[in-house]
């Protein structure tokens, strides 16, 4: 009985459900858009808004907004290295962005209210296809690094102590995109599931420790995220001696 | 019905990529041109213009301070061989008064003994002219009384 009632339950979370965009022969996850929209635009407005007026000495939002560009300079320095961090740093900075922009976004605005005709407003970073496409941009990455830092010398790394390490590498190159879209994506979709269900369950007190701990999971997947990228491609400008 | 949705029925599920995927991708690397001259370039203009001018000031405040230490130590140095040069200058004053002083000791010791040798010498040839004189009418008297005693006889 109860576990019917919990199907059920499941069943009122519309999961796996969409709302479709068919534009010619293509069809689209509508609501993945539409939330990434709102949020990469109040993303962009919150950052046109602190970068207007910029001074030397830093005031309000142009404060923020310096804090969060030194974090992400470190991520990418400590990771890429010295030499080329400067030509990743924006690219590490956005996927971190718009990971944790996502992840929070999704956790902290009510979607639910938002009735749609099908499927439901959610974190972008939820949908396969948006961690799937964060991670294939990550493999092009360091693939575009390592060739156009070293060129062909790239592929030493692939049997860099010993060419028994070959398979491995190359298993890797499958291995990364894979547990870095999956994680992401599980992550977040987890969180989303348990407390939709806890709502569900307990709508009163008992959902807002989860809620807080979904946050934090949030904030970490996106820092997870954008460090491993940039661990990747670190990893493919290192010079082998 | 509900693993169907679960595990990607031919309509939605959770695993079912289409093309979101690539429009997504696409959307990401726009976003990555736009926050990069709206937010990373501008960003780190600034900053990096402020550590600059830090570190500038830092590196001159450095030479400054350099300075100032082998300034001060310069006038140490010029202070020590100052009070060498004071000493020594004392110490040579000194010593000039002490010769000046010794001479005019001596000049005034041997003056004293000069005038003192010549006072005894006088002394003694008063001496000898008194006793001479005296042995004289000594002699005189000596003769006298002979005479007188020979002339009674």
């Amino acid at each position: 009985m109860f576990f019917n009632s919990l199907l059920t339950n499941f069943a009122a979370l519309e999961v796996g459900q969409h709302l479709y965009w068919q534009i010619g022969n293509i069809r689209l996850h509508g609501q993945v858009f539409l939330t990434s929209w709102i949020l990469l635009g109040a993303l962009l407005v919150f950052i046109s808004l602190g970068t207007k007026k910029m001074e030397n000495d830093p005031k309000g939002l142009q404060n923020l907004l310096e804090f969060l560009w030194d974090y992400i300079r470190d991520l990418a320095r400590t990771q890429i290295g010295e030499k080329v961090y400067r030509d990743w740093m924006p690219f590490i900075g956005t996927l971190f962005l718009f990971v944790f922009v996502s992840n929070w976004g999704g956790a902290l605005i009510p979607w639910r209210l938002i009735k749609l005709p099908s499927g439901e407003l959610g974190a972008p970073t939820a949908d396969i296809n948006t961690t799937i496409a964060l991670a294939l941009l990550v493999s092009l990455s360091y693939f575009y690094a390592g060739l156009s830092n070293k060129g062909w010398r790239y592929f030493e790394y692939y049997v860099h102590p010993t060419p028994i390490m070959l398979p491995f590498k190359i298993l890797e190159d499958f291995t990364k995109p894979l547990s870095l879209s999956f994680r992401l994506f599980g992550n977040i979709l987890a969180d989303e599931l348990v407390v939709g269900v806890l709502v569900f369950l307990v709508p009163l007190i008992l959902p807002i420790p989860v809620m807080f701990l979904g946050l934090f999971t949030s904030a970490i997947q996106a820092l997870i995220f954008a460090t491993l990228a940039a661990y990747y491609i670190g990893e493919a400008v290192e010079e082998h001696h | 019905m509900l693993a169907f949705n679960f595990f990607g029925a031919t309509e939605g599920g959770l695993f079912d990529i289409n093309a979101t995927l690539p429009l997504m991708a696409i959307q990401v690397v726009a976003l990555t041109y736009i926050l990069n001259s709206l937010f990373f370039k501008p960003v780190g203009n600034v900053v990096e213009k402020r550590e600059k001018f830090v570190s500038n000031n830092i590196i001159e405040a450095k030479n400054k301070l350099s300075e100032v230490k082998k300034l001060e130590a310069d006038l140490l140095t010029q202070l020590q061989s100052a009070r060498t040069e004071a000493q020594r200058i004392v110490s040579e004053a000194e010593n000039e008064s002490d010769k000046l002083y010794k001479e005019a000791l001596d000049l005034a010791n041997n003056e004293a003994n000069a005038s003192k040798e010549k006072a005894r010498l006088e002394i003694e040839s008063q001496t000898n002219a008194a006793r001479d004189q005296l042995s004289k009418q000594a002699d005189d008297l000596s003769e006298l009384i002979v005479n007188r005693l020979i002339l009674e006889k």
